[in-house]
């Protein structure tokens, strides 16, 4: 593989990247020197502590705060020279925590994702009704697409949402903790649907997240935001380099580099 | 396109039977057959029956339907803007600026009768007292709309804007006469007639241009229904939409204001009774039911409240929630949960 074809290959670039917030009289900042590449068709988690960090990390990747300094750039072009309206065919949103009306069915809920592309009435050509119905089985949705989404169970709805963001048709997916309010079957269910769209789709997605055992399993990359700090690399890597040992107070929980899963220490034992 | 002709053939039938009820009913009774006569341009028999329909009840039926649809719109527009299923058109203190203007004209203008004569109580001060009332209002609104980053924060200022002028005009009603007063009380119970054909046709005018707002925001409204991070994630304007719906529910809620008085409960109502019978948000579906539904309630609204066979007629404005209220409760009831 030349040097050429693998730098085409790069997605999402951070070079010395800062975030935090800012207003007129200070600038706080919560994670300095942010550096990492991600290809296109990787699975990526970024994992950190509550407040640590994830979701301010994703909310200036997907320009919804400026950062502090640093580039971020998205098939080598710089984020923050991308117009609003550009940004939506580069990246699309999954996000937990917005409070979305679900008084629309499946489909039509899944889309408004194609809202870049279509025209001032929001009329879907018929390459749009193509993308919809690919995004709806992708994750397996077909059956309920004329359902109405209040009809829907959490893990469900959490699947409309990854819909919509497949429909926008983006190479590179952001999302915000996907697997909250979902059981561990659940939450693997969600997690494997991201893997086999990467795989079979050629986007990158990045997800924040609190399930460290299952996206260690799961990911291509892992991007561990450890007091202030940034690891990144494949989950081997960050294993061997014994990222995870300090992440947690080390009398509560522990990492077992054997079975290379955090583990509740017990008093009894 | 088969579903939207669905969803409205019950609503058209029942706005043509609303127009014609509204023409045949009031102090005098006219048969259909002339109605449909004389709007058909053959010349009727009684000179007097074409003269009352072509002169008053047409106007007054399609000043109804204008104001019914354009203020069912507005609510229908800032519900979405707010995330906020008690918004309606007059959250953002429209109706509040114009009654202060029109208060303002009827109690201070008083002070200056001498000067001004009888031009204070003419339609068209009134009427433009209410827009300027409006107007002023709006630009406010629509300036803190440009350096507010919060949505939300915009809706309580709309409040606060609102209760500011209405405690203008509690202080301006403090020191009225009572003749004065009784004429500023009269106008805030609203009136769909007097209205000439030239009137009309400048509130087609405004409704026409705030329906194309409305229509051009239709797409920006449904990605709002994900939450303004979503949108602006998909390529929503944000600030730029806000305005276009302000300047939309302005344009519609302030000329109904102007020419009708401040008529509550329509607009905060229609898109509620719509939404409990076609359960989705989604606006491209949703508003062309909006404007039927709108029209319909307004004018059996104005039937009810002309008291057929009676000289008399009830204030607009307590009609349209005396019979319009119940409705919605109803149907709240029957469903047992809030479609929005």
């Amino acid at each position: 593989m030349s040097v050429e074809s693998n730098y085409e290959n790069i997605l999402l670039s951070a070079i010395s990247l800062s975030i935090g917030y800012k207003d007129k009289r200070n600038e706080i900042c919560i994670v300095k020197s942010i550096d990492f590449k991600i290809s296109t068709g990787e699975l990526v988690a970024v994992i950190g502590t509550n407040g640590s960090g994830k979701s301010t990390l994703l909310k200036s990747l997907s320009g919804q705060i400026p950062m502090l300094a640093g580039e971020v750039k998205i098939k080598n072009q710089s984020l923050e020279q991308l117009s609003n309206k550009n940004l939506g065919a580069y990246l699309s949103l999954v996000l937990t925590n917005e409070v979305v009306s679900k008084q629309l069915s499946v489909k039509e809920l899944v889309a408004l994702g194609r809202h870049p592309y279509t025209n001032w009435l929001g009329h879907l050509s018929q390459e749009d009704v193509v993308k919809v119905n690919q995004a709806l089985s992708q994750v397996d949705l077909i059956p309920k697409k004329d359902k109405l989404c209040n009809a829907l169970s959490d893990g469900q709805f959490q699947k409309v949402l990854i819909a919509r963001a497949l429909a926008q048709d983006t190479p590179l997916i952001l999302m915000d903790e996907p697997t909250t309010h979902l059981d561990m079957f659940h939450k693997a269910q969600i997690l494997q649907l991201l893997k086999s769209v990467v795989k079979t789709s050629q986007k990158s997605i990045l997800f924040a997240s609190h399930e460290i055992n299952l996206s260690l399993q799961l990911c291509d990359k892992i991007i561990l935001i450890d007091r202030s700090k940034i690891h990144f690399g494949s989950p081997q890597e960050l294993i061997d380099k014994g990222a995870f040992e300090h992440l947690f107070p080390n009398d509560l929980i522990y990492f077992d580099v054997k079975s290379q899963t955090f583990k509740m220490k017990l008093n009894d034992s | 396109m088969s579903s939207l002709f669905k969803n409205n053939i019950l609503l058209l039938i029942l706005l043509v039977l609303g127009i014609l009820l509204s023409l045949s009913l009031g102090s005098v009774s006219i048969p259909l057959k002339v109605i449909i006569k004389s709007l058909l341009g053959f010349s009727s028999e009684n000179s007097t029956w074409e003269y009352i329909i072509i002169n008053y009840r047409l106007p007054k039926a399609i000043t109804a339907l204008l104001i019914g649809s354009g203020l069912a719109i507005s609510g229908l527009l800032m519900q979405t803007l707010f995330r906020n299923p008690l918004a309606g058109p007059y959250v953002l203190g429209l109706s509040s600026g114009a009654s202060l203007g029109v208060a303002l004209l009827i109690m201070g203008g008083s002070l200056f009768y001498g000067i001004l004569g009888e031009f204070i109580f003419s339609k068209w001060a009134i009427i433009l007292a209410a827009s300027g009332g409006s107007l002023l209002v709006m630009l406010a609104v629509l300036s803190t709309a440009q350096k507010i980053k919060d949505t939300m924060a915009l809706l309580i200022i709309g409040l606060m804007v609102a209760s500011l002028t209405s405690a203008v005009v509690s202080v301006l009603a403090y020191f009225s006469s009572s003749e004065y007063l009784q004429q500023y009380i009269f106008w805030s119970f609203g009136s769909l007639g007097n209205l000439s054909w030239l009137e009309v046709g400048i509130l087609f005018i405004g409704w026409l241009v705030g329906l194309g707002f409305a229509v051009f925001s239709l797409k920006n409204l449904n990605a709002l229904l994900l939450g303004e991070n979503y949108a602006k994630s998909m390529g929503v304007a944000l600030k730029r939409n806000r305005i276009l719906i302000i300047v939309a529910t302005s344009i519609l809620a302030g000329s109904a204001t102007a020419f009708a008085g401040p008529i509550a409960f329509v607009g905060l109502a229609v898109p509620h009774l719509v939404r409990q019978l076609i359960p989705t948000n989604n606006h491209r579906i949703l508003l062309p039911s909006i404007v039927l539904g709108g029209a319909i309630l307004m004018l059996l609204c104005d039937v009810i409240a002309q008291l057929p066979g009676s000289e008399s007629t009830l204030p607009i404005n307590a009609v349209t929630s005396i019979f319009g209220a119940p409705i919605v409760i109803w149907l709240l009831l029957r469903k047992r949960k809030l479609n929005f």
